[in-house]
């Protein structure tokens, strides 16, 4: 047993974490600039964190990421990291040629003290942003936050450094989609459409990070919101972000910003939360839902009352990022099952509050943990204490699914293991029927492996 | 293609006049490099030492990314493979890390009782000052473990700085066990890490040899066995890049000579066991023949499995782009075997010495490269139009972006690679890429099929 050392008592730890439920603000900042179209993400800071976070990104979408860095030295650790930002904004124009780079802070850099607004307007000085070009930037010191944090500090830049107010309006609607899949982001715009919006989607890694085969590595893949049109955020109608933990400080800057109206939902994962947000955007086309939406409703509503015994009452632990937690603690009760035991590394306000209004009085034994050491570690000697009829989370949840032999839904960033995310959303009725799907199969497996022959069901 | 302007001596065509290769140095700014960081390095040589803690201080990103990052198997313990951190926040470092992360340290000696605790410095705690050396050294004390500090700030150098740091952290540990039943005849294995069960592979033809092994560093790795390394005859050191600093300082200090091995590949595989048996003839009367036999036996089983892959290989293009030059020389040898070109070959750190070696041993044309970045790599891909690419996680997608066959030759490599068997999967692994029929879905393959009927 890999984790044979967990033990049921939850003992005292001030300082060690152990096997986390989060990792750190820069590969957020990465994910949300691979979304913006002819952009290339760039790590200000030492070699490792670039290749960590390419690597980590590759391994879950197996796809080329592309990113660059400033290299840092020891020389850039003691002098400043100016020298080599400056000869990296030169050399990325020179050679790969974005619309827009990117740039994230790191520990390392934010500790030294590299004032990144000095640093770009100093190569803009220099002429070594070409005309038309652009630099942008994000502070994300690894110790502050988590993934989920770097991602929304970098989707509000996107805001303060592109969005502007022509005094026209546009007929559009911003979605800022939140930390979601390609697929959903994808989702996220047919659903729009649907609803008779024209969508503005930013950041959206649809076609960037599921990129079919051409027979070409392209550099800059298809996809990606292009800078004009993060420029036109500014004239759109209204904005409706999802998930208040990536998205919503980039609504307030937008609103702040541009006077752009904001209305911010929970990530539209589950049957009422896909309501609310089919409402919102209801409202603001003033169009009746089509028929076609109306029966995916229909058919999630069908596939739960058909399955609804093998929902009942089940215990569930789940853990990962604050924003689909939320989502997926209401979706899970709408099922009729409890979500007992929930985890997320990402510290930040209002976490159990959302939880709790997510769930309800539903699940009234439910144990909620964020920030410092709320780790799997900690998730697993809860489920030691009192067992779980099913594990929700990320690829690292395997250790404790095998261990404790629980059935395993994955679910959130990364996956390592399996394929799947990137073509199929979890986001809207359609997503929620998979999720369903995937959840039932889980049950399913389990009876069927479990089962003595002659209780062996050919039905089910 | 464009190449910046100072990148153009890092990349060499064979048969050009001048051979002049830079290496060794840092990779330009804003660059994308395929290479990592000093962390690295020193994490992923130390991490399969699997009795031990292995605690990553600093913010948690680090701890995060190296969470059980390669299939460095253990026949025991399990320890390397979770994840520890003192996940380090702004107040931290604001005030200085180092009561968490004696506090951490620990509350983690109390619950896992290891039999040693790495302690991995990251960049910030180079920044803030924190004096890990003092803190391990409290610790140790306290708990009566060796407590190791690694210096392995991410921007003190280049990974094979981490390679340096990790062995300083090994020969602390050297010398602090008893050598009592060791033999005359012993080796300690250097500088493989176990993937896929390959160092038990190893360790297997060195026992059939009559050899006594003293100690894996660091492939199924465990602190006792280090600590009585020293009590080993002879070092073998695999992964020069790696592994050279322990064994040159072993040599030195104790006098312990090492050779330098690679068990990729037939030639090289069988060059391993020959040498180690010509060291030991003396001490060891018939291990020399013993060898011999063993090595005939061995491809005899797989020669014939072979020559069916080769001949289903043979004049197909390869390209190689690893973490260090050794392992390179013996890829180009062994894609040899399986009659192959190797039309293209790099690493992220090779050394002048190691580029000097890559071109005798290339054929003319082919493109050696150092420290390279998906740009180029596509490029000499496309222009060489290979069939097989040889690298690790980042290169894969590349690869098959261009519809050219992958094989992971680092730390995804899912079946041993090592030995005579590892070369029978080389093969195995090659052929089956390099002839999926997936190829023939994709543009390029399509455009092969109809330019020749």
């Amino acid at each position: 047993m890999l984790l044979r050392h967990t033990t049921a008592d939850v003992a005292e730890r001030s300082a060690l974490t152990i096997n986390p439920a989060k990792t750190c603000q820069p590969i957020g900042a990465m994910y949300a600039a691979l979304g913006v179209h002819n952009c290339l993400p760039h790590s200000h800071g030492s070699q490792g964190c670039c290749a960590y976070h390419r690597s980590a990104l590759t391994k879950h979408y197996k796809e080329p990421v592309m990113a660059s860095t400033s290299s840092f030295t020891e020389g850039a650790a003691v002098f400043g990291g100016q020298a080599n930002l400056l000869q990296a904004i030169a050399n990325m124009f020179a050679l790969y040629n974005p619309d827009v780079i990117a740039v994230h802070t790191t520990c390392l850099s934010e500790t030294i003290g590299d004032d990144i607004v000095q640093i770009i307007g100093k190569a803009r000085e220099e002429g070594k942003i070409p005309p038309g070009k652009h630099v942008i930037h994000a502070n994300t010191p690894s110790y502050v936050g988590s993934h989920v944090t770097g991602f929304s500090a970098m989707n509000k830049s996107l805001v303060t450094y592109f969005a502007e107010t022509t005094g026209r309006k546009r007929n559009q609607v911003n979605i800022l989609p939140g930390w979601v899949e390609p697929s959903d982001m994808r989702e996220l715009r047919r659903i729009s459409r649907a609803m008779g919006i024209n969508p503005n989607i930013f950041p959206d890694t649809a076609d960037v990070l599921d990129a079919p085969h051409t027979g070409r590595h392209e550099f800059y893949p298809r996809g990606g919101a292009p800078v004009a049109e993060i420029r036109h955020a500014g004239d759109s109608r209204s904005t409706v972000a999802l998930g208040p933990t990536a998205s919503e400080a980039a609504a307030l800057a937008l609103e702040e910003k541009c006077g752009v109206r904001s209305e911010v939902l929970e990530l539209p994962i589950g049957l009422l939360a896909t309501d609310r947000l089919i409402n919102a955007l209801r409202h603001r086309s003033g169009i009746r839902v089509p028929g076609f939406i109306t029966d995916e409703r229909g058919r999630l509503v069908d596939l739960v009352a058909d399955m609804h015994q093998y929902f009942y009452r089940k215990r569930v632990a789940l853990f990962g990022d604050p924003d689909q937690l939320v989502s997926l603690a209401e979706f899970l009760v709408t099922l009729d099952m409890r979500p007992v035991y929930i985890v997320t590394g990402t510290p930040g306000k209002r976490f159990e509050t959302r939880i709790r209004e997510a769930i309800g009085d539903a699940v009234p034994e439910v144990q909620v943990r964020q920030g410092a050491q709320a780790d799997m570690f900690l998730l697993h000697q809860w489920i030691k204490k009192e067992g779980v009829d099913l594990l929700i989370g990320n690829t690292y949840g395997k250790y404790i699914a095998r261990d404790e032999d629980l059935p395993f839904v994955r679910f959130g960033f990364p996956i390592l293991d399996r394929v799947g995310h990137s073509y199929f959303p979890n986001v809207g009725y359609m997503g929620a029927i998979r999720l369903a799907e995937k959840i039932l199969n889980a049950f399913m497996d389990r009876q069927d492996r479990n089962a003595p022959e002659e209780a062996f069901e050919l039905t089910m | 293609m464009d190449i910046l302007e100072e990148r153009t001596r890092q990349v060499y065509r064979k048969g050009e006049d001048l051979f002049q290769l830079d290496c060794n140095k840092q990779s330009a700014a804003g660059s994308v490099s395929q290479r990592a960081c000093v962390f690295c390095g020193s994490r992923v040589v130390l991490y399969p030492i699997a009795d031990a803690v292995h605690l990553v201080h600093g913010p948690l990103g680090c701890a995060a990314y190296t969470w059980d990052i390669r299939g460095a198997l253990s026949s025991g313990p399990q320890l390397h493979r979770l994840s520890f951190s003192t996940d380090l926040r702004e107040m931290d470092v604001i005030d200085g890390g180092e009561k968490k992360l004696a506090r951490a340290l620990c509350q983690l000696i109390d619950m896992y009782q290891p039999k040693a605790a790495f302690v991995y410095a990251t960049c910030i705690v180079g920044v803030i000052g924190d004096d890990v050396e003092a803190v391990c050294r409290q610790v140790a004390a306290l708990k009566g473990i060796p407590v190791l500090p690694v210096h392995s700030e991410g921007f003190k150098g280049t990974k094979r700085d981490g390679y340096r740091a990790a062995c300083e952290a090994l020969l602390k540990l050297v010398g602090t066990g008893s050598t009592s039943g060791i033999g005359p005849v012993s080796v300690n294995i250097l500088g493989d890490f176990n993937l896929a069960g390959e160092v038990w592979m190893i360790r297997d033809y060195y026992e059939k040899m009559g050899i006594q092994v003293v100690a894996t560093i660091t492939g199924d790795g465990r602190v006792d066995d280090i600590r009585r390394a020293h009590g080993a005859a002879l070092n073998l050191v695999q992964c020069s890049g790696s592994m050279m600093h322990l064994a040159k300082t072993m040599q030195e200090e104790r006098g312990i000579p090492f050779r330098k091995v690679s068990y990729f590949g037939i030639e090289d595989m069988a060059q391993a066991l020959y040498d180690t048996a010509q060291f030991f003839a003396l001490a060891a009367p018939g291990i020399v023949e013993r060898t011999a036999e063993l090595v005939r036996q061995e491809i005899a089983v797989i020669m014939p499995q072979i020559a069916r892959y080769r001949s289903k290989l043979e004049g197909r293009k390869a390209a190689v782009y690893v973490g260090g030059a050794f392992k390179a020389f013996s890829l180009v040898r062994a894609l040899r075997l399986l009659g192959m070109d190797t039309v293209m070959v790099g690493s992220q750190t090779g050394l002048a010495e190691d580029y000097e070696e890559l071109r005798q041993l290339c054929d003319e044309g082919t493109i050696i490269v150092d420290d390279s970045n998906p740009l180029e790599l596509c490029s000499f891909l496309q222009e060489k139009e290979v069939d097989l690419f040889i690298g690790g996680v980042k290169e894969r997608p590349i690869a098959y972006k261009l519809g050219v066959g992958f094989c992971d030759h680092n730390h995804e490599r899912k079946e041993p690679l090592a030995g005579f068997t590892g070369m029978l999967n080389f093969a195995r692994e090659v052929h089956n890429t390099v002839a999926s029929p997936v190829w023939k879905l994709t543009p390029r393959g399509r455009r092969k099929a109809a330019s020749c009927p």
